[in-house]
């Protein structure tokens, strides 16, 4: 099946990024522009993989930073108390809030490891040439698409705690180092993401059959 | 000046609505294509009828979908979503974005948490939280809230009714509209205002432990606004869209 399937690039076309018109590649050649809506148009993202590979190494480089350093540091009646992501979650355990720990730990600790780990998996498969499930590959995608930016959750709490408390002698909370570093992990993984190509997974399967 | 789906080949292949009949034309494709693809193009266009051939984004299979219908259609292939049909697009879209608006004013105008302790009361905005975390010199966070709650959304109601109004009205498209409709499709991964209501209300529950909070008439306006943006965003057509703003009218 897959290797006769009819794809838009097979039939010498050119599926605009923006407004999903087809546009044929010899046009596109002379006049790269999508003639409807004005987009840039490639046949696949450029340099998809050379740019997922790039994106994800520095997001798993900056996690390690992310996770380790304090991301909120409190200072109360004299007492400093530094809090890293995962101490936030033991607190929230610890205090009977499981809802809220549960929250925190998906959005900051789950995600974003998942996330990486998809994207290597896809990025690997797509290197391997793999005809292994193109259909849930392509559905793993989708989700990385659709939950990463939840992982800014912690950011926003942070943010928010920054700005409210801040009571002089009686209680402060600033911002620690992990924030910018857990911020440009979110923001790495979503360039990587959208920088993969979920079209590769099917056309190493077409070119190989 | 020629695009490759708005045609009709010999096989029927066509994406032809009504108002796009001025820019259809007859194509033989270049190369040739083998009979494989002839005989997969002709399985695809056996219909008579108006048909749209689309591609899929996220494999590339091209899929025929019948010009009028109600129903979801799916990529045969890969399951992605290819069209979802919107009754009265335009009107309800243009009407929520304009809720939108008015709840965006109102949210950022207005505290959302007052915390209190003993003769304190501290109040927090949106913008002064952003002033906040500037001043602690996190320039990069600062601007990334800034970017992902305020600026992202402002930019994509404004855009909308910017689209949207001069449709509704009868009236040409507004000029850059097709350039402002890209836009306001390639922010949309950005905005991020219902990740930010989560966050409030862990923040919420997280201060309740130390002081008394007070949720402001801002968090119901943002919880509202974060629905009503939804809503205005699943009203949206795309395509019925992308067939108005056509640059080449
Ligand atoms: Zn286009
Ligand atoms: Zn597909």
């Amino acid at each position: 099946m897959n290797g006769s399937a009819v794809t838009a690039r097979r039939l010498g076309l050119i599926n605009c990024h923006d407004c999903h018109l087809l546009v044929e590649a010899h046009q596109v050649a002379i006049h790269p522009r999508c003639p409807r809506c004005g987009a840039h148009l490639h046949a696949r993202k450029p340099n998809s993989l050379a740019r997922t590979w790039a994106l994800v190494w520095a997001a798993i480089i900056l996690i390690v930073p992310a996770n380790v350093l304090p991301i909120t540091i409190t200072s109360a009646l004299g007492t400093k108390q530094a809090d890293t992501i995962m101490s936030g979650v033991i607190y929230f355990m610890q205090t009977g809030s499981w809802e809220i720990a549960a929250v925190i730990f998906i959005a900051s600790v789950f995600v974003p490891f998942a996330k990486l780990l998809i994207l290597v998996f896809l990025l690997l498969s797509v290197r391997c040439r793999t005809a292994w499930r193109p259909k849930d590959r392509t559905t793993l995608y989708r989700l990385t698409e659709l939950v990463g930016r939840w992982s800014m959750v912690d950011i926003y709490v942070v943010t928010i705690l920054v700005a409210l408390v801040k009571l002089g002698a009686v209680a402060t909370i600033e911002a620690g180092p992990a924030t910018v570093f857990f911020a440009s992990v979110v923001v790495l993984t979503m360039f990587a993401a959208e920088s993969f190509d979920p079209r590769l997974v099917w056309d190493v399967i077409e070119e190989d059959a | 000046m020629v695009a490759g789906s708005d045609r009709r080949g010999p096989g029927q292949m066509s994406n032809e609505t009504p108002m796009s009949r001025h820019h259809t034309r007859h194509v033989h494709p270049d190369p040739p294509p083998d009979t494989d693809l002839s005989a997969a193009v002709a399985a695809l266009s056996a219909d008579s009828g108006p048909t749209v051939i689309v591609a899929c984004h996220d494999c590339d299979l091209l899929n025929r979908l019948p010009g009028q219908s109600t129903a979801t259609i799916l990529c045969a292939r890969c399951g992605a979503v290819l069209r979802r049909s919107k009754p009265n697009s335009i009107e309800r879209s243009l009407a929520l974005t304009l809720c939108g608006l008015i709840l965006f004013v109102l949210s950022n105008s207005f505290p959302f948490l007052a915390m209190k302790t003993g003769g304190f009361i501290q109040e927090t905005t949106l913008l002064t939280g952003i002033h906040e975390l500037w001043k602690q010199e996190l320039f990069g966070l600062a601007t990334l809230v800034l970017l992902t709650c305020v600026l992202v959304p402002l930019a994509q109601m404004t855009g909308l009714l910017y689209i949207l109004a001069p449709l509704h009205w009868g009236r040409r498209p507004a000029p850059f509209a097709a350039r402002v409709f890209r836009l306001v499709q390639e922010v949309a991964p950005w905005g991020m205002m219902e990740v930010f209501m989560v966050g409030i209300l862990v923040a919420l529950v997280k201060l309740g432990h130390m002081a008394t909070i007070v949720p402001g008439v801002s968090v119901f306006s943002f919880g509202t606004l974060i629905f009503v943006m939804a809503a205005a965003f699943t009203t949206l057509d795309p395509p019925l869209l992308w067939d108005r703003l056509d640059l080449r009218r």
